[in-house]
């Protein structure tokens, strides 16, 4: 890898972008669905518990944002391999079918991410409810009753968070290469097609992919950012 | 909801007693004010009788988890418009939604802020929003409502827009329960007067004759402006 | 039971995800030189054109391959170690085992080739000369099918590279392309099969300097993993794909797949295995 081959990536990123590659878009197409619905999953339950965590006071809470926070370092390959034991015609949820699927790439990028917006929406909310906490109770409403309030007032910080999840899961290979099998045309992510061109050696093709995949989750950040501001001139 | 009975209070925190033996009653009537230099536990007294904290020994009647509502020193507004800000509670007390809506209006004109009703509420100023936090309680229409220092960080015509709106509150009957430390707007808006020194109450009365001629050398000091501690 | 049926649909309904599945489709684990070769790009569409199935590629090191197959987990293999091949039958994993095609493996090095190994045709005192001159030798280090091979070879040459672990016998437990990678950095020898050879870009100064030794022989054999043992695997599908593959024209669609003009696979299903 030198400065001709950056050169000749980017030569080849522009190509594949100009022609609208149609293997390319089906890979970014199925990537971008697969983080999208992990993100979804991820979010019904990850921020929900974040912000239970924050306004809840429970023995062995600590524990709970200890193990949240140290989930947030679980290795991929780890996380991949115990879904692949899961998933697996062997394991406990083999009749499901699901390994070598995106379904099963969802179900592992969701695990990746969701102590992710857990643990980040409960460090979020927890000064937010600082904040609340008070007024709130003057109202009546005790803990239960602030979630769903936190996670509204929140919203705008809990996009970034949300941003952050979806980074983590469209960023994703380990996992995804184990459960999903990186099968042409079924379950090639940006990610792992990356991973199968760098083993071939095709070193520009692997960066122009990787720098597509960049330009993509820029675009997606720029798009949430821009909505973000757009509802904040209008709700504060 | 009224008469508030409060029977030998007393609260500590961090083993510093703030509040003790504290005893008064709050019935129907003109506003009462809550007066005592800095530190004699003015604050801590609203916060027992609305219900957010509990004494440490004594007891209040009736038993319920908060009495009354209450606005703060600092509101705390929600980060959505000015509207919904005071549906919010309103929606907590399970009112129907043409009422919450008929009720914020009602709230909003009468503090002066149905043109500001889908602004952020965080954008307004500092009388802005104090008159919100009051509209947001008032729209409870609560039997009782509790103010701690709800001018305290506000100018003069923010000031004297606020005390607009509690007199207008109490004229509805609501009984008003506030602190201050500004004798002036005491001595506007006080029918009754509790005088705390060092978590105890000293004096509680009428205000007219607390003002021309208290009975306590600490009320004495108090009024003519010395330093107590 | 209501939620084994449920959860799956839950997952379904709420993520717009493509049919993956079509109605007559196989998963195949097979290797990553077959993959990365590109020769089932060529072979798999003609497949799907004459029979309307889709194979879906898992690839994979033989042994990992192996293993999903024991675990059910794919419908058919298409790997390259006689030996752990004959093992799977043996415990009644699935089989019989079909051979199939063949290629070659070579032995690659730096243009500089410390270990002077151009100068010999035989594999075996090849890779003699590298242990002697403690030369890099980049090794997969994977249970993969060239791994197994490489092992071997090593073994028939009656030398043991263990020895130099860590030092100048490198095993980098990855696949064929990043152990060519990893080879081409560190201007080491490494042994690949042809078909990965060509297809592969970033050879820097690597070249081939071993090849046609008749011990180089790198053959490839299919199985259908056991429908007794894995009652959910589409056995007729499968057997249709190892019908195709050893037929004639499997064959022929094997014999067309060139790069540059060379060709990378050897069908040789006809003949005794």
């Amino acid at each position: 890898m030198d400065v001709q081959d950056l050169g000749s990536a980017f030569v080849a990123a522009m190509a594949l972008v100009r022609h609208g590659d149609p293997d390319m878009l089906a890979i970014l197409g199925l990537s971008l669905r697969v983080s999208l619905a992990a993100l979804g999953i991820a979010a019904l339950v990850g921020l929900p518990l974040g912000a239970l965590l924050a306004v809840a006071r429970f023995p062995g809470r600590r524990a709970v944002v200890v193990a949240l926070n140290a989930l947030m370092g679980l290795p991929p390959v780890v996380a991949g391999l115990m879904i692949y034991l899961l998933l697996s015609r062997s394991g406990p949820l083999g009749a499901w079918g699901l390994l070598f699927t995106p379904q099963a790439m969802v179900i592992a990028q969701a695990v990746l991410i969701t102590p992710i917006l857990a643990a980040l929406s409960r460090q979020v909310l927890e000064a937010l409810w600082e904040e609340y906490a008070e007024t709130l109770r003057s109202f009546g409403a005790g803990p239960w009753r602030a979630v769903p309030t936190l996670l509204w007032d929140g919203r705008f910080a809990l996009l970034t968070v949300l941003l952050a999840g979806f980074g983590r899961a469209s960023a994703e290979v380990g996992a995804v290469i184990l459960v999903g099998g990186n099968i042409e045309g079924a379950t090639r992510t940006m990610t792992t097609a990356i991973a199968l061109e760098t083993s071939k050696g095709d070193l520009p093709l692997a960066l122009a992919l990787g720098l597509v995949l960049m330009v993509i989750v820029l675009g997606v950040n720029a798009l949430a950012q821009l909505l973000r501001d757009a509802a904040l001139r209008r709700a504060g | 909801m009224l008469p508030i009975e409060a029977e030998a209070l007393s609260y500590a925190a961090g083993g510093v007693a703030i509040l003790q033996d504290v005893s008064l009653r709050i019935e129907a009537g003109p506003p009462l004010l809550i007066l005592g230099p800095n530190g004699a536990g003015k604050s801590v007294l609203l916060r027992l009788l609305h219900g957010l904290l509990r004494p440490g020994r004594g007891r209040i009647t009736p038993e319920a988890p908060t009495r009354g509502a209450m606005v703060f020193q600092r509101p705390v507004l929600l980060r959505r418009s000015v509207g919904a800000n005071i549906r919010y509670p309103l929606a907590l007390a399970g009112l129907p939604w043409a009422e919450r809506r008929r009720r914020a209006a009602a709230a909003l004109e009468e503090v002066g802020l149905a043109a500001l009703a889908d602004r952020p509420a965080r954008r307004l100023s500092g009388g802005e929003q104090q008159r919100l936090a009051l509209a947001r309680a008032a729209a409870l229409a609560p039997p009782v409502l509790f103010l701690d220092e709800p001018c305290a960080s506000l100018d003069p015509a923010a000031t004297r827009a606020v005390e607009e709106i509690i007199a207008g509150i109490a004229a509805r009957g609501t009984k008003i329960v506030m602190t201050t430390h500004d004798l002036g707007q005491a001595r506007r808006l006080a029918g009754e007067v509790v005088f705390l020194h060092r978590g105890r109450v000293v004096e509680a009365g009428p205000a007219r004759p607390f003002f021309n001629g208290p009975a306590s050398a600490e009320a004495a000091a108090f009024l003519q402006g010395d330093l107590l501690w | 039971m209501v939620t084994r049926r449920w959860l799956p649909a839950l997952l379904l309904c709420g993520i717009a995800l493509p049919a993956w599945a079509q109605d007559r489709s196989i998963t195949l684990a097979s290797t990553t030189s077959t993959e990365q070769s590109g020769l089932f790009g060529h072979v798999l569409p003609i497949f799907a054109r004459d029979t309307g199935i889709t194979v879906r590629v898992v690839a994979l090191g033989t042994g990992q391959a192996l293993d999903v197959g024991r675990r059910g987990d794919a419908d058919a293999l298409l790997v390259h170690d006689q030996a752990a091949e004959e093992r799977f039958v043996a415990e009644g994993h699935g089989g019989p085992r079909r051979q199939v095609m063949y290629n070659d493996f070579v032995l690659v090095g730096p243009g500089t080739d410390p270990a002077h190994i151009a100068e010999t045709h035989d594999v075996a005192a090849a890779l003699l000369r590298i242990a002697a001159a403690r030369a890099p030798f980049i090794s997969r280090g994977d249970r993969s099918g060239t791994h197994a091979a490489e092992l071997r070879l090593w073994q028939q040459a009656g030398a043991d590279p263990v020895t130099g672990r860590g030092q100048w016998y490198r095993e980098v437990g990855q696949g064929m392309g990043p152990a060519l990678n990893t080879a081409a950095a560190q201007n080491a020898y490494a042994l690949t099969d042809r078909g990965t050879w060509l297809a592969f870009r970033n050879r820097q100064d690597l070249r081939i300097l071993v090849a046609g030794d008749t011990r180089l022989l790198n053959q490839y054999g299919v199985l259908a993993v056991s429908p007794q043992r894995h009652p959910h695997v589409k056995a007729a599908e499968a057997q249709a794909f190892i019908g195709w593959i050893t037929g004639p024209a499997g064959q022929a669609a094997i014999a067309g797949y060139r790069i540059h003009g060379e060709q990378l696979f050897f069908p040789n299903a006809g003949s005794p295995g």
